[in-house]
């Protein structure tokens, strides 16, 4: 298209686009290049080549729900507003037993339910056991669901409480029903960031070298990356690039989720809320920088379905879910702060915009379904 | 919707050309054209209209005189029945601390709007707008075509001498309200009392050729086709030539919630993007297009700039007709700010003429 090549040119991203033709790979200076123009148009254009070359018109989904066992932690992360102090007496602290967690996942039992999600606060009294049986609960309740669990930072925590090392664990959380890991916890690897925002938490070495553990023993995970705070451009390209080199060595990477940070009862009340064009941004330029990540994902939740939907076109090709029963962050400049999308409407917002939708499970195993049965009514 | 990158070329280079477009290149545009191919277009008819890399917006605040109505627009939920309980019409002083407030705050705009009214005349108008103008340096944007035509019958008066008598009493530019499709077909099913689509036009003129000029609004996404949408742009495009008196496009979605027409789905997003994109794309001969951030919220309100926007608005302080519907998007001047400079442009704010304030 004549005039998006010419647009291409205006944002100085000819080379970036000559180098995707050629199927080289982006550098550094690339990704500065497309943090700095503000043509957002010329930056989503190349993601889109680069999300249909790998996806086609496809638009993965998944039916799930969301479990978090505890807000309990002793993290203190200045970016977040769920968790609870270990020793607060406010009240607001809880832990959901495993047989607690497994009742929530009954409720949904006459739902198609691929994915289940848990992640959850570091609350320093749950021994090893108690992760192990909620594993097991949860998946007793509903063996034909994937579960899909533990950060990075909560598997370093089990492993802590184990006593024992990664790799020991990781096949005994295999066979309780653990079949993937979401990609939290990473935020942004940078130590300035990591010193001044989330100190206690496990460092950004400890986040690769449990996420290579997890590789090894076969587990895929996600990874993310927490921006609208403090960070700067160059470090987000930093962030994209180490992942990039660790996908080289593991290939263990599924999709990239990058989160947009919610200020909103945090210690960064101060901090604005991010916008429209951040978003759309941050999904184009990881799609673009991640060459050997399958799957984008716009994570409807925080950046409103709307904005979601658009990104359909700025390089993701992952919508999340129907996602009941969220906890952690709420969708912003929403009237309706509504934190489930029907089926229906997921479907509605993927092929308004002229993509195909395709559920997938929590491995990305594409659920055979015919038509007549998906759209009901 | 089927999306066919490259089929559309010949539109393409009639873009590129600068050539007008047809009313089916414009329904191809919104069954064919994906995203960023709306985005790209839309962008360079931009640049072209605007090089400077600026995005407006004026500091101005709704005052709604009064929500006595009786023409029952089944989008509405702002009226109330003459006689109805609820009903109100602000008293003067009411109208003069609104007024004071604004201009403490820095603003220089009030649109004036309410309801059809059957209580008030012409010499309710014509004083309320001789007391402000005495009392106020304040530009008066005010009244749609539906309210004058009304207000034009109750007076006995022609629309051409009630426009010239409201000219003389201050009345600067009139909003584009009220337009929502100019379709009869359309308007038949979501507003059967209001005027027909050749009556809203015929007033526009009438008003632009009494050198009023005005701004011109579309309400999509209630029950018409993609090609009505479409007929709406090309009616507005002809007017345009002919008058050549609308200042900005402004097109906005249907609030489903709290109306009579509660089966209709709440237009998307996208649907807004692709609409503003088109608009951009038909109306060579108008200048502004502005962005709707109060039905869309600042996420959408702010990716619009990308798709052919270069005005958002006014800050709105007050506003009761949509957030009447749900939609309760307000945003503070910093904000509106730090959206146009996060998206790359320039902010500047204009007065009603759309000319650049100083500072």
């Amino acid at each position: 298209m004549r005039t998006m090549l010419d647009q291409l040119r205006r944002a100085g991203l000819d080379g970036v686009h000559a180098k995707l033709l050629a199927g080289q790979r982006l550098d550094f200076d690339d990704g500065m290049r497309l943090y700095r123009t503000p043509d957002l148009t010329a930056v989503g254009s190349l993601a889109n080549l680069v999300r249909e070359r790998r996806s086609g018109a496809r638009t993965y989904f998944v039916r799930n729900l969301h479990v978090n066992y505890t807000n309990i932690c002793n993290k203190f992360c200045k970016f977040c507003s769920f968790y609870a102090a270990p020793n607060s007496t406010d009240g607001k602290g809880y832990v959901l037993t495993p047989e607690e967690a497994a009742a929530r996942v009954a409720q949904y039992a006459g739902e198609p339910i691929r994915e289940i999600h848990m992640v959850a606060g570091i609350n320093p009294k749950l021994p090893y056991r108690y992760y192990l049986d909620l594993l097991r609960a949860v998946k007793a309740t509903r063996p034909d669901a994937q579960i899909k669990a533990f950060t990075m930072i909560e598997l370093a925590q089990i492993a802590r409480v184990a006593k024992r090392p990664l790799p020991e664990i990781l096949p005994e959380l295999k066979a309780a029903g653990l079949a993937a890991c979401p990609g939290g916890g990473a935020e942004v690897f940078s130590d300035r960031v990591h010193e001044e925002l989330f100190r206690a938490k496990l460092d950004n070495q400890g986040w690769f070298d449990v996420a290579r553990a997890v590789h090894a023993a076969g587990i895929p995970t996600n990874a993310t990356l927490l921006y609208g705070h403090i960070e700067t451009q160059d470090e987000k390209v930093r962030h994209l690039l180490h992942i990039r080199e660790l996908q080289d060595e593991t290939g263990g990477f599924m999709c990239f989720v990058p989160l947009a940070f919610d200020p909103s009862n945090t210690e960064l009340t101060h901090l604005p809320v991010t916008t429209g064009y951040a978003n759309l941004r941050e999904i184009a330029i990881a799609r673009l920088l991640l060459d050997n990540f399958p799957h984008v994902k716009a994570f409807w939740i925080m950046i409103t379905p709307a904005v979601a939907q658009m990104a359909l076109w700025y390089g993701a090709d992952d919508i999340d879910g129907t996602v009941s029963h969220y906890e952690i962050t709420h969708a912003l400049g929403t009237t309706s702060h509504r934190q489930v999308l029907s089926h229906e409407q997921l479907l509605d917002l993927i092929t308004e915009i002229g993509r195909e939708p395709v559920e997938r499970d929590a491995l990305y195993n594409v659920i055979e379904e015919p038509l007549g049965v998906r759209r009901k009514g | 919707m089927r999306f066919t990158d490259g089929s559309l070329a010949t539109i393409e280079e009639k873009i590129v050309a600068g050539e007008r477009l047809s009313f089916a290149d414009g329904v191809r545009l919104f069954r064919e054209a994906n995203p960023l191919q709306l985005s790209a277009w839309a962008n360079l008819v931009r640049r072209r209209l605007h090089p400077e890399d600026r995005v407006t917006y004026v500091v101005g605040r709704n005052i709604n005189y009064t929500n006595v109505c009786w023409v029952q627009c089944k989008f509405c939920s702002f009226y109330r029945l003459p006689g109805a309980d609820g009903g109100y019409v602000l008293p003067r002083e009411e109208i003069f601390r609104k007024i004071q407030e604004l201009l403490d705050l820095g603003g220089i705009e009030i649109l004036i709007q309410g309801g059809l009214n059957p209580a008030l005349r012409i010499d309710y108008f014509e004083e309320t707008f001789r007391a402000i103008k005495a009392r106020f340096p304040v530009h008066i944007h005010g009244l749609s075509p539906a309210e004058i035509i009304y207000l034009a019958k109750i007076s006995n008066l022609s629309d051409r001498d009630c426009l010239v008598r409201l000219k003389a009493a201050g009345l600067d530019s009139i909003p584009g309200a009220g337009a929502e499709m100019l379709v009869d077909e359309v308007r038949d099913q979501i507003a059967p009392l209001k005027d027909s689509a050749a009556a809203w036009l015929n007033l526009m003129r009438t008003a632009h050729q009494l050198g009023i000029p005005s701004t011109v609004t579309m309400m999509y996404g209630s029950v018409e086709t993609v090609e009505q949408r479409v007929e709406h742009l090309v009616k507005v495009r002809d007017l345009q030539d002919e008058a050549g008196g609308f200042r900005a496009f402004i097109p906005w979605s249907f609030q489903p919630q709290g109306t009579h027409l509660p089966s209709v789905k709440q237009a998307s997003g996208f649907d807004y993007l692709r609409t503003v994109a088109i608009s951009r794309l038909m109306l060579d001969n108008i200048r502004n297009i502005q962005a709707s951030w109060l039905t869309q919220g600042p996420k959408i309100g702010q990716i619009a700039l990308q798709y052919g926007v270069n005005d958002m608005g006014s800050t709105v302080i007050e506003e009761n007709v949509v957030t009447a519907q749900g939609s309760v998007f307000m945003l503070p001047l910093h904000e509106i700010e730090r959206l146009i400079k996060d998206a790359g442009f320039h902010p500047a704010r204009r007065n009603t003429r759309y000319e650049i304030l100083p500072g």
